[in-house]
C-alpha cells in the first residue's frame, strides 16, 4: 500500500486558511496550530513543496496582494491531477500519436500527471533555494508544455471557486473585484458607471449546496 | 440487434431544431414521434449548482465529451489531419438541449444579401471579384421567404431588442441595415452595461450606427404564444457554457420541452446514441427505413420510421450522412458529389483589446447583453477598392468577466507573462481591459470541405470526421482592414492603450472562435451541388430531412440560431402542408 504523503506547511508563515479535507469538510488551520497537514492525493511530498514554491514564483504574494501560497494553489493542482483531468479521461487519447502545426492543440501521449512527474523531476527541492534561483530554474523551462500547465493551473488555483481547494477564502476574488457566483446584478448592471463596483463575494457552496458536483471528484 | 416497433417520425438529436420539429409535428399531427438523443436531461437545481467557471468553461461539463467523439483536422488535402483532442474552436453540447442550453442567446437575423450572394457579387462586381477557389452558392431561399419565419421565433423566444427597418420604414434605435420586419421585437433591449455604452458613444461619435444585440436572454418576463413564461435576466455573468439558472435565456429545455411534456405522442429517448440511418433503394429511389442506435445499456436497437429527420450539431449530421452511405461523398479534386462540401466557420476575434483607467464592473452581465454595429457588414460599404469582399460587426458586449478565462491581460508596457511585475499589472488591468470583437463573414471555398478520416476512429471503430479548413486572403484582408477601424473606437473610448489583433495566420484550432460551424449538407437549387433542397430535404431520399446550420452554403457574419430555427419552422410547414398529403420530393 502506498504511503499516504502530506503537504506540511507552517500555519504561522501562512496565516489562517480554510482546507478542504478528504470528505469535503471545510476545516479551518489556526495560527496557532503549529504545521497544517493536507493529505496529498497525487504529488508526493517532495513534489508538492516544489510545486508551491514555482507557482508562488509565477504568482508572488507582494505589496499588490496575496499570491498563489495563500490561495493554496498546490492543493487545488493536486486535487486535479489526482482526478479525471489528471488521466486524460476526457482527451482523446487514440494514435497514432503524431507531431503537427501548433495551431491543432497538444498532440502528445502524456497526461498532465506524467508531464507533471516528469516536469518536477529536475527541481525536487527548489523549495529550499532563494527566490532568485527558483525564478531561473523558471526561465530555464519557460517555453515546456510543463511550464505552461503549471502557470495556467496556478491561474485557475487563484481563481477557481473555493470548492476545488485553490482561491481559499476567495483571496483570489477578492484581488480583482470578482463576487463569485451572485445570484444577480440587475439592478447594478447599467450603474456604478467608472466606479468599482465591488459586492461581498459568494462561493458556490453558499448558492449551490449539496447539488455541486466538482469534476475531480468523478471516476 | 433489438427490433423496435414502428413510429411515424424519427428524431435523431434533442437540441434546437430536433425539439423544435417534436413540437410542432406533435401540436400539428397525430404523428408518433420518438426523439433520440444521446446526452442525458439535466436535472432541476443543476444548472444553479452548476455555476461553477472551472468545470463548466475550462473543463467544459456540458460539451461533447472529446474522448468519446471529436474531429481531425488538416489545414488543406495535401496534410495528413490530426485529431482536435481537446476541443479549443467550437464546443458542441451534449445532453437535452444540446448545445442550446449553453449559447450566448445572440438573436441575430441573417442580412437579405446573404441568401443570395453568388447572385448579388456577380451582378454588383462581375464573376472575377469572387476569389478563384470559391465555392459560394446563393441558398435557393430569399430573406422574405424566410422573414415570416424569423418573425415566428422571435415569438417563440421572445427576443429582446429594437427594430430598425419596420416593414421597410427606417425606425430608431434599432439596426438601421437590417431586413425588414413584420413586426416589433416582443421584449425591449436588454440594459446596457458601463464598457457596451462607451462603445456605443464612440461608435455615435464617428458617425457609425450602433445598436443593441438583440437577445434571448430576455430584458422582462415573457409569456410566448405556446404558454410558456419566463423570467427576465438577472446578469449574473454565466451564460455562455452554461446553463441558466432561472430560465431566463431561451433553452429547449425551457422553451421547449414543456410543451413536448403535454404530448402523448412524443416519446424522448436519452442516452440513445444513433450510429446509423438506415436505407434502402428500389430502382432510382432511396428511402430512409429508420435509425440503428445504442441505447443506455449499450444494446443496438433498430428503430423503425416513416420519416428520418437528423437534427443534431452541423458536424454530427454530416458524419451521420457519410456513416450510413446517404448521398455521394464531395471530391474536391473533381467537384462531384455534394456530401461534404462549403465547410465554412465564422471569423471570430477580438479586433481591440483596449485598457482603460476607470473600472468597468465587467463580472456582470448576460450572454447577449451589449453593443454592435452593421456598418462594415456584408455589402454595405463599397468594396470596388478593396482587396476583399464582404464583412462582419464589431461590437462591445458584456457577457460576464469569469476570472480563469480572463485574468493575465497587460498592457503593451509589461512583457513579463508571470512574476510580480506581471501580477501586479495584470491584477490592476482585470477589470479595465475590455474587448472589441470583431464577427465576419466566412466565404465558402473549393478545398475546404468534410470527409470521413482514413486513420482515427472513435471508439466504436468508426471513422472520425476530417475538416479540411483553413482561412484564404479574403478573410485575412478583410480582417487587416477592419482591425484599424476597432482600434480606433477603442482610442474614441479613451482606451489607455490598445492592442490590435496581430492578423489571421492559419486557422487555430487551440483559439475558441464560436460553435458557429456550418456546411457540409448545405441546401441548394440544385442536386449536384447541394444535398438538401430549399426545404431541408433530402434530394435522393424524400422520407429524410436535415435540419441545422449543415445547411447553410457559407456563413454570414451574424449568430445562426435564428436562421437555423426559423428554417426548422419553414420546414415543419412543408412536412404538415404538404409532404404528409403527398410524400414526394417538395422540389
Amino acid at each position: 500500500m502506498k504511503r499516504r504523503e502530506f503537504l506540511i506547511l507552517s500555519a504561522a508563515s501562512i496565516g489562517g486558511v480554510l482546507v478542504y479535507s478528504f470528505d469535503r469538510k471545510a476545516t479551518r488551520a489556526s495560527v496557532e496550530d503549529h504545521a497544517i497537514r493536507i493529505p496529498l492525493r497525487f504529488f508526493t511530498q517532495a513534489e508538492a513543496l516544489a510545486v508551491a514554491a514555482l507557482a508562488s514564483r509565477i504568482f508572488p504574494s507582494d505589496d499588490s496582494g496575496p499570491g498563489a501560497r495563500e490561495a493554496g494553489v498546490v492543493v487545488y493542482i493536486d486535487r486535479q491531477l489526482a482526478g479525471p483531468y489528471g488521466r486524460d479521461r476526457h482527451r482523446y487519447t487514440q494514435g497514432p500519436f503524431e507531431d503537427g502545426a501548433p495551431e491543432l492543440g497538444y498532440q502528445g501521449s502524456a497526461t498532465p500527471r506524467e508531464i507533471y512527474r516528469q516536469g518536477l523531476k529536475p527541481l525536487l527541492g527548489i523549495d529550499s533555494k532563494t527566490p532568485e534561483e527558483q525564478d531561473k530554474a523558471l526561465q530555464l523551462i519557460e517555453s515546456t508544455l510543463f511550464f505552461g500547465f503549471l502557470r495556467a493551473h496556478t491561474i485557475e488555483g487563484m481563481f477557481c471557486d473555493p470548492v476545488h481547494g485553490g482561491n481559499v477564502d476567495m483571496i483570489g476574488w477578492q484581488l480583482i473585484g470578482f463576487p463569485g457566483p451572485r445570484m444577480s446584478n440587475y439592478k447594478e448592471i447599467d450603474q456604478h458607471f467608472g466606479d468599482a463596483y465591488r459586492p461581498k463575494p459568494v462561493s458556490l457552496r453558499e448558492v449551490g449546496g449539496d447539488n455541486v458536483h466538482l469534476s475531480e471528484n468523478e471516476q | 440487434m433489438k427490433n423496435l416497433p414502428q413510429v411515424d417520425v424519427v428524431i435523431v438529436g434533442g437540441g434546437w431544431t430536433a425539439l423544435l420539429m417534436a413540437k410542432e409535428l406533435s401540436s400539428r399531427t397525430a404523428l408518433a414521434v420518438t426523439v433520440l438523443e444521446r446526452g442525458r436531461l439535466h436535472q432541476p437545481g443543476e444548472y444553479l449548482a452548476g455555476m461553477d467557471e472551472l468545470d463548466y468553461a475550462i473543463r467544459f461539463r456540458m460539451m461533447q465529451d472529446p474522448s468519446q467523439q471529436t474531429v481531425t483536422l488538416r489545414h488543406n488535402p495535401q496534410q495528413r489531419a490530426l485529431p482536435i483532442r481537446q476541443y479549443g474552436s467550437f464546443l458542441p453540447g451534449s445532453g437535452v438541449g444540446g448545445a442550446g442550453e449553453h449559447w450566448n442567446g445572440v438573436c441575430h437575423r441573417g442580412l437579405p444579401d446573404c441568401f443570395e450572394l453568388l447572385s448579388r457579387t456577380t451582378e454588383k462586381y462581375g464573376t472575377k471579384r469572387l476569389p478563384k477557389d470559391h465555392a459560394v452558392q446563393d441558398w435557393g431561399l430569399t430573406y422574405d421567404e424566410l422573414e415570416p419565419h424569423y418573425a415566428r421565433v422571435d415569438a417563440l423566444l421572445g427576443v429582446s431588442g429594437k427594430a430598425g427597418n419596420l416593414r421597410g420604414k427606417q425606425t430608431d434605435g434599432g439596426n438601421p441595415f437590417e431586413g425588414w420586419r413584420s413586426s416589433e421585437y416582443h421584449t425591449p433591449p436588454m440594459k446596457i452595461a458601463y464598457f457596451s455604452e462607451l462603445f456605443r458613444t464612440a461608435a455615435s461619435s464617428l458617425g457609425y450606427h450602433p445598436f443593441p444585440i438583440p437577445s434571448a436572454n430576455l430584458s422582462t418576463t415573457y409569456t410566448n404564444p405556446d404558454g410558456v413564461t419566463r423570467p427576465g435576466c438577472a446578469f449574473c455573468g454565466f451564460c455562455e457554457r452554461f446553463g441558466c439558472m432561472i430560465g431566463a435565456k431561451a433553452q429547449p429545455t425551457n422553451t421547449l420541452l414543456p410543451v413536448i411534456g403535454k404530448r402523448k405522442n412524443v416519446s424522448l429517448r436519452t442516452r440513445a446514441l444513433v450510429r446509423r440511418i438506415v436505407s434502402e433503394s428500389a430502382g432510382k429511389a432511396r428511402t430512409a427505413r429508420g435509425v440503428v442506435y445504442l441505447d443506455e445499456s449499450g444494446e443496438e436497437c433498430f428503430q423503425p420510421a416513416d420519416l428520418v429527420i437528423v437534427a443534431t450539431w452541423t458536424l454530427n449530421n454530416v458524419r451521420l450522412l457519410l456513416l450510413s452511405g446517404i448521398g455521394q461523398p464531395y471530391d474536391p479534386a473533381t467537384g462531384k458529389g455534394a456530401l461534404g462540401r462549403n465547410l465554412t466557420h465564422q471569423i471570430s476575434i477580438p479586433a481591440a483589446q483596449a485598457f482603460f483607467e476607470k473600472p468597468l464592473n465587467r463580472f456582470m452581465g448576460a450572454g447577449a447583453s451589449g453593443i454592435t454595429m452593421s456598418d462594415f457588414d456584408s455589402d454595405l460599404f463599397d468594396h470596388t477598392e478593396l482587396p476583399f469582399l464582404r464583412g462582419g460587426m464589431l461590437e462591445a458586449s458584456v457577457t460576464g468577466a469569469r476570472p480563469i478565462s480572463n485574468f493575465g491581460a497587460v498592457p503593451r508596457s509589461v512583457t513579463a507573462r508571470w512574476g510580480s511585475e506581471w501580477k501586479k499589472a495584470a491584477v490592476h488591468n482585470f477589470d479595465r481591459t475590455g474587448n472589441i470583437t470583431f464577427l465576419g463573414e466566412h466565404l465558402a471555398y473549393k478545398d475546404n470541405f468534410l470527409d470521413l478520416d482514413p486513420t482515427y476512429r472513435d471508439r466504436f471503430g468508426d471513422p472520425l470526421l476530417r475538416l479540411t479548413l483553413n482561412w484564404r486572403d479574403n478573410e485575412r484582408k478583410m480582417v487587416e482592414f477592419v482591425v484599424p477601424k476597432a482600434v480606433e473606437i477603442a482610442k474614441a473610448m479613451n482606451a489607455a492603450d490598445v492592442i490590435p489583433f496581430p492578423g489571421l495566420g492559419n486557422y487555430d484550432a487551440t483559439r475558441y472562435q464560436s460553435t458557429h460551424v456550418q456546411g457540409g449538407a448545405i441546401m441548394g437549387a440544385s442536386p449536384e451541388r447541394s444535398v438538401i433542397n430549399p426545404y431541408l430535404q433530402h434530394w435522393d431520399v424524400p422520407n429524410l430531412f436535415v435540419l441545422g446550420g449543415s445547411c447553410f452554403p457559407q456563413n454570414f457574419s451574424s449568430h445562426p440560431t435564428m436562421t437555423i430555427l426559423a428554417q426548422a419552422f419553414r420546414t415543419a410547414d412543408a412536412i404538415v402542408d404538404r409532404y404528409l398529403k403527398h410524400p414526394t420530393a417538395l422540389a
